[in-house]
């Protein structure tokens, strides 16, 4: 996984609630064996028409949209399905962050666990910054996951929160699994008190 | 200490299963009892293991079946289930490959024990109650109507489940949904269901494990129980769960994978500690009157768009919240309905009888006690899909399938099928559905497809009619 500690980037805006991870990645795409190579099929329904062509309308075929690392989007983003493709859509297409005022649970362990920052921040923050995106669409944020920070271009700082074991993960670049594996002992452990248990 | 408080049913599994309580720096480390796994999400976990050089700690706690991608059309004159998809055809082979170099029992295309994994669990007596259960399948959460503790889970996590047996957890809040009163006939667990998360919306109980308690919950049997919990992760929650009671200990009884005599009295016994809904403390409560529940459709793209069948459909410009509105504009647009629309007696192209949610026997009993008879209309293509081998043959058995070939419905293989429309069976764009399965999200069943959910009943009453019908009209009893 590559460490996150700071990203200064553009963003782009998909001002829509509880979008499901079916349209992040949709279930047809699900049928490879590899974690690569899903984001040219992110939102793939509603970026591309029926004949594979981009949709102008769509803000991922927006020229700007092309350098943004950062999705800002609507409440309850990555409902439904507990596919893992979903971030590694988002990270395959470019994306660093996603910026919500709130995340469906599974999506946001998911994220974690693959460097992709769920950044949860106020409603009426997360309106701001969509409004700023819109108005000027070359506005540059900087997220800080060392002070758990989200810099307007003004300057002006909004606190997040990332649960502290996930965001020491991300900042070294270290994944979950080495963590759990060293538990050996405890898990050997456990597992004699429960003998004969099932 | 908690112990010498009353303790939730989720508080009491998660304390069983803590082999390092959480602190402020880390998470618990929880203990797995059962490991599901399916062609779909596991490939890149055990190439995660293949390339750490690691092995799978407990494949006896470990179970793979094949689903999600399986056709369902008829088997070939080898008696073998043909795979045309070539992508499909790859990523089932992968799993046969991953399960017989790291040792865990699979259940392979067509075998007597394949199908939905959250079927195959409980029938085959896998699922008890007290255990912690998971699978990279977010309808893991239909386990908890055995009151295990049961969530779905994304690869990374599957390959640490594979590799420790365990999973790094922040504690979930309780949430208890309380629901009294008795289901009229026509209504049945699944409207109960879609009547909550109408109620509390997709994110609801986002954060939450949902209790469920009340007499109307006891009064379900263990396939409706299932029905409930299976659809809690659409309004966000982690899981669901229900205590365990007589009804579970019955539908235990005599499972292949059961304990049997004197095992079987000491899991009773440590079964019956989970037991109880009352006293307990939770962090929230919402309250439903089974009497004032009715055959419910959704009419939007999320499982929390949902209506009473005789409701008009709702209208944007009644909501006072922006965001709100814009949601219900888009998500009417793509199902091509008209606000204030009545939805009883619109015309629907396909019913889709089956999924982890309603493809069990008694799912399909239900149908066929309506459809016993009739014909399903000619503008409908119906599909009945039982949800293992195990349920299509019982169904067999009991002539089932017989009333639904006769019906003109298309008796099918086992598998998720067109409730993720992953394996050929799919809505064309446009096209209407009654579904019993789980999601209507934008071309959930197919690309530019419109999904109505649904109980079995209103599916069943829907196909005969050609429209969105009443089921009250369809049963007996009214």
């Amino acid at each position: 996984m590559e460490p996150f500690v700071t990203l200064r980037a553009t963003g782009v805006v998909l001002p829509l609630e509880n979008v499901d991870t079916d349209q992040i990645i949709p279930a047809r795409f699900l049928k490879t064996t590899d974690r690569l190579g899903l984001g040219n099929n992110l939102f793939a329904d509603w970026r591309y028409d029926s004949s594979g062509a981009p949709k102008p309308e769509f803000v991922l075929n927006s020229p700007e949209a092309k350098a943004a690392q950062i999705l800002v989007a609507g409440k309850n983003f990555g409902c439904g399905s507990s596919r893992e493709h979903a971030p590694w859509a988002l990270l395959g297409y470019g994306f660093r962050a996603v910026v919500s005022s709130e995340f469906a649970d599974i999506f946001r362990n998911n994220a974690l666990g693959n460097g992709l920052l769920p950044v949860a921040l106020p409603e009426p923050v997360v309106d701001r910054i969509g409004a700023l995106i819109a108005n000027e669409p070359q506005a540059s944020f900087v997220i800080d996951l060392e002070t758990q920070t989200f810099a307007l271009p003004s300057g002006e700082l909004f606190d997040f929160h990332v649960d502290p074991f996930a965001r020491h993960c991300m900042l070294e670049g270290v994944d979950q699994l080495g963590y759990l594996a060293k538990k050996e002992h405890a898990i050997a452990a456990y597992e004699r008190t429960r003998a004969g248990a099932y | 200490m908690t112990q010498t408080l009353p303790r939730t049913l989720f508080a009491k599994l998660w304390d069983d299963h803590l082999i390092q309580a959480e602190s402020n720096a880390t998470p618990a480390v929880l203990y797995v009892d059962l490991h599901l796994v399916h062609e779909v999400t596991s490939p890149q976990a055990f190439s995660v293991l293949r390339e750490r050089g690691l092995k799978v700690r407990r494949p006896d706690r470990t179970l793979a079946t094949m689903d999600h991608s399986t056709p369902t059309t008829p088997r070939g004159a080898d008696g073998r289930i043909p795979v045309v998809d070539v992508q499909a055809r790859a990523q089932l082979a992968q799993l046969e490959q991953n399960c017989a170099d790291f040792g865990i029992p699979l259940f392979t295309l067509g075998s007597e024990h394949q199908g939905i994994v959250h079927v195959i669990g409980p029938e085959l007596g896998f699922t008890q109650p007290g255990m912690t259960i998971v699978c990279g399948d977010s309808h893991t959460s239909t386990h908890g109507a055995f009151g295990a503790l049961a969530f779905g889970i994304g690869t990374s996590e599957v390959a640490h489940v594979l590799a420790t047996q365990c999973l790094l957890q922040r504690r979930a809040l309780s949430m208890e949904v309380r629901v009294d009163g008795v289901l009229a006939p026509g209504v049945t667990a699944k409207d109960l269901i879609l009547r909550l998360i109408a109620e509390i919306g997709v994110g609801g109980a986002t954060g939450h494990i949902l209790e469920y308690s009340g007499s109307a919950i006891r009064a379900l049997s263990m396939e409706e129980r299932m029905t409930v919990c299976n659809m809690s992760i659409e309004a966000g929650a982690r899981a669901g769960m229900i205590a365990p009671d007589d009804t579970t200990y019955e539908y235990l009884a005599g499972r292949p994978h059961a304990p049997r005599g004197a095992d079987w009295d000491a899991a009773l016994a440590r079964w019956r500690t989970f037991a109880g809904d009352a006293g307990s403390m939770r962090d929230r409560t919402v309250i439903l009157d089974a009497n004032s529940i009715k055959p419910m459709i959704t009419y939007g793209t999320n499982p929390g768009m949902g209506i009473a069948v005789d409701a008009p459909v709702p209208t944007p410009s009644h909501l006072s919240d922006a965001s709100e509105r814009r949601a219900l504009e888009k998500a009417l647009a793509y199902m091509a309905l008209e606000p204030g629309e009545m939805l009883l007696g619109k015309a629907v192209d396909v019913v889709f009888l089956g999924s982890c949610t309603n493809s069990r026997i008694s799912d399909l009993r239900l149908a066929a006690a309506v459809m016993r008879g009739q014909r399903v209309a000619s503008s409908v293509r119906m599909l009945v899909v039982p949800g293992s081998q195990e349920v299509k043959r019982q169904a067999e058995s009991e002539g089932l399938d017989q009333v639904f070939r006769d019906a003109g419905a298309e008796w099918r293989e086992a598998g998720c099928s067109m409730c993720i429309a992953m394996n050929g069976d799919e809505l064309r764009p446009g096209q209407y559905a009654v579904s019993t399965s789980n999601r209507n999200f934008e071309g959930r069943q197919g690309k530019g497809g419109r999904t109505f959910l649904a109980s079995p009943l209103t599916a069943a009453a829907s196909a005969i009619a050609g429209t969105i019908a009443d089921a009250r009209h369809y049963v007996g009893g009214r």
